[in-house]
């Protein structure tokens, strides 16, 4: 039963990754492509704890850990330079 | 049991998750888009990590807090990335459906310009 519910949500997750990577492509202004990335990488860290439960390894848990943290900082230093113009000065 | 528990939470956050890149790709601008992503996914994300925290419980291991990382730090920092974003947005005059609120006479934020 966890099989199939992984296999669902999975494939659920996949088409959400889709959708922001279309509003990513597409996204009229900057801030929404930040925006977009944003929400691939919070995906990314659920297909990442999804497919760690689907192959029983604890090994990817590390893996989301870190992609969480720099995830953050990059939309923050992309934020930052949107309302600056420039990172450091 | 917990692995029923485990499914249930799994589904259940792929649907939030699900739901909140449909916000971001369907809403009209860029001030609606921003809840998409910053409460469903968010809420998608949590359910997740609760389902990752029944399943490590579950296959042996004994119940771990060590999961929880994940989720204390999404929680502590979607808020702030949807703060500045949001910041970064009307500072730049992005394109709104309604008129953004006029600043305040006393607000001494001209300083972070």
């Amino acid at each position: 039963m966890l099989t199939a519910a992984l296999n669902i949500a999975i494939a659920a997750v996949l088409l959400a990754m889709l959708l922001s990577l279309w509003r990513l492509l597409r996204g009229p202004a900057p801030e929404d492509r930040v925006l977009a990335l944003d929400t691939l990488y919070i995906n990314t860290i659920a297909l990442v704890l999804m497919l760690s439960i689907r192959f029983d390894s604890r090994l990817y848990f590390e893996a989301a850990l870190l992609i969480a943290m720099t995830g953050f900082v990059g939309t923050i230093a992309l934020a930052k330079y949107l309302l600056r113009g420039n990172l450091m000065d | 049991m917990l692995e029923a528990l485990a499914s249930v939470l799994i589904l259940f956050g792929a649907f939030f998750v699900l739901v909140g890149s449909l916000g971001l790709a369907r809403l009209p601008d860029f001030f609606t888009r921003l809840h998409g992503p910053t409460k469903a996914t968010t809420l998608g994300l949590a359910a997740v990590c609760a389902a990752f925290i029944a399943f490590a419980a579950g296959s042996g291991n004994g119940l771990s807090v060590r999961e929880l990382l994940i989720l204390v730090f999404l929680f502590i920092t979607a808020p702030v990335s949807a703060f500045v974003l949001g910041r970064a947005a009307l500072r730049r005059g992005t394109p709104s459906m309604t008129p953004p609120p006029a600043p305040l006479e006393d607000a001494d934020d001209d300083r972070h310009r």
